[in-house]
């Protein structure tokens, strides 16, 4: 779209309501400018929206979630946080109800301390989820009878800091 | 091995022999158990994933990777950068599970274009028991591969080579996620542990949906020879963990090593024994009309040949065909393939490759 006053690409549209009827600008960034229509800096009721809703891009990578949804990979290791709220719930159907990491963490990063060390563990919630997703891993063992699997079960959970449950066998 | 007549192997790192670890007919319950294989997917903290990554930053990571990949203790690692290998090598390659076919052809971004795709990379140990893929889906796949059931012994040999890497270079982690990867599908421990199975008799006594539909309800995946995409030729499947978050490297062990392949694994040697015993006509005419194909076919195709080779080696196992070396059966099926016929036979139509394979199946089964 053009903008209103010039020949340039419209990149902000400028909503103005004066006496109950809504004036609609489009405008360049330069015009815009001119007109003291400026990001942030405009009165209400007077606001400032990009030209289209703004699809959630990923700062690090660039990528749109609209690509993620077509090509079904990630951009970035970013991606994870720019999009949690989208993949969290799609990550759980995938991995049989599961929200969070359980294993492996870099040996050399758990050797720290301070920042880095949460940077890896993460914080009391993480840690919370781990051992609500283990308890549970434990009771469907052992109420299926698996016991060699509930040991190795309980083994997680100790080394992880939640003490297993002694009332189970 | 007596050298037949046709072109030199092609100079250079690409492993050409013929036999691979995983084809020896060695180890565990190698009657049933052709192969365990242990994968470990990987990517750099702070770099774009290769399908979003231009070739300068593909370039960038194989700098990063090669001196960490080059440095695993235990093994002696030679690096190939595929970019800079003909189709004929990365078929090779391939052929023999060292590169998926993702990796051999190398597709580029959108926009970026080379003969040979985007730089890519993989490194080999000499025993071809371990392998790392550089920029396939994610910028590391480390993969450990033994003859029969050994996933403890694979992952024990992945597990030592992440720790070596790790100490190179900083590797995405997320606190709830884990291992970070390029689809999610792979996040948490991108641990995926399969088993590659041959289960003749279960196809023959019509159970081969059955155990299909028992894994899925395992949450288990069942692909064929070649990996996704590919048919279960010679009744040749490969089962492996879906599920990569939530569950422990030693949940997942266990499961597979420990509870579902040993009850694959019987299920196949009950259904042999039913065939041996109750129904030994069928077997001795099924394993003899394979052997009779392949040691009196003029002209075969690759899948006529894997499902020949298929029956020979249940024939093996069952007590039909004793004499029959399992090792010999492995390295065939690895002769047969295109690529391994071509670097004996070189270039040729599909009809002289068909006469080829026919002719070399007669020799060595004679
Ligand atoms: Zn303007
Ligand atoms: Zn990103």
């Amino acid at each position: 779209m053009k903008c209103d006053r010039c020949e340039n690409e419209a990149t902000v549209t400028d909503i103005t309501r004066r006496q109950g009827v809504v004036i609609e600008r489009h405008l360049c960034e330069k015009c815009a400018s001119e007109a003291g229509v400026v990001a942030g800096g405009s009165p209400e009721p007077s606001a400032l929206v990009p030209q289209k809703p703004a699809v959630p891009t990923c700062p690090e990578c660039g990528l749109a979630i609209t690509e993620f949804r077509q090509g079904g990979l990630l951009g970035c290791p970013a991606c994870y946080k720019a999009f949690e709220a989208t993949l969290a719930p799609m990550i759980e159907r995938a991995h049989e109800g599961a929200t969070h990491h359980i294993g492996k963490t870099p040996r050399c990063k758990l050797a720290r301390s301070g920042p880095a060390r949460e940077a890896v563990v993460g914080g009391v919630d993480e840690q919370v989820e781990r051992l609500r997703l283990l308890k549970r891993q434990l009771d469907d063992a052992v109420r299926a009878e698996q016991y060699e699997r509930a040991a190795t079960i309980r083994d997680e959970l100790r080394r992880l800091g939640g003490a297993a449950d002694p009332a189970t066998p | 091995m007596p050298s037949p007549a046709g072109p030199t192997p092609p100079d250079g790192p690409v492993p050409t022999g013929f036999t691979a670890e995983w084809l020896r007919g060695e180890g565990a319950d190698a009657d049933v158990v052709i192969s365990s294989r242990v994968r470990l997917a990987r990517n750099l903290a702070d770099e774009p994933f290769p399908g979003r990554a231009s070739a300068a930053q593909k370039k960038k990571v194989l700098g990063l990777c090669r001196p960490a990949v080059l440095d695993i203790p235990g093994h002696t690692m030679v690096w190939i950068d595929l970019h800079d290998t003909s189709p004929f090598e990365r078929t090779l390659l391939m052929e023999r599970h060292l590169i998926s076919k993702q990796h051999a052809k190398g597709k580029a971004k959108a926009g970026e274009s080379t003969p040979e795709g985007s730089p890519r990379a993989v490194a080999v140990a000499a025993d071809e028991r371990f392998s790392v893929m550089v920029n396939e889906e994610d910028h590391l796949r480390l993969q450990a591969i033994r003859s029969g059931l050994a996933l403890r012994q694979a992952w024990e040999d992945a597990d030592a080579a992440d720790d070596a890497i790790e100490s190179h270079v900083e590797l995405a982690f997320s606190p709830r996620f884990g291992y970070v990867t390029a689809c999610p599908t792979n996040v948490g421990t991108g641990l995926r542990m399969s088993v590659m199975m041959h289960l003749p008799a279960l196809r023959l006594m019509g159970d081969i949906e059955k155990v299909k539909r028992a894994a899925a309800d395992m949450n288990l995946a069942v692909r064929g020879f070649y990996g996704e995409h590919s048919d279960a030729s010679g009744d040749f499947y490969q089962l492996s963990n879906q599920a990569t978050l939530g569950k422990s490297e030693r949940i997942i062990l266990r499961e597979l090593q420990d509870e579902i392949i040993p009850r694959v694994i019987e299920f196949e040697r009950a259904a042999r024994k039913t065939l041996a015993d109750k129904r030994r006509t069928l077997i001795e005419d099924q394993v003899y009309r394979a052997l009779g194909l392949l040691t009196h076919a003029r002209m075969i195709s690759t899948e006529d040949a894997m499902q020949g080779l298929s029956m020979v080696r249940l024939g093996s196992t069952a007590g039909v065909l004793p004499q029959l070396d399992r090792a010999l059966i492995g390295q065939l099926m690895l002769m047969v393939q295109p690529g391994h016929l071509q670097r004996l036979v070189g270039q040729a139509e599909q009809e002289r490759r068909m006469v080829a394979r026919a002719t070399l199946l007669r020799q060595r089964l004679a």
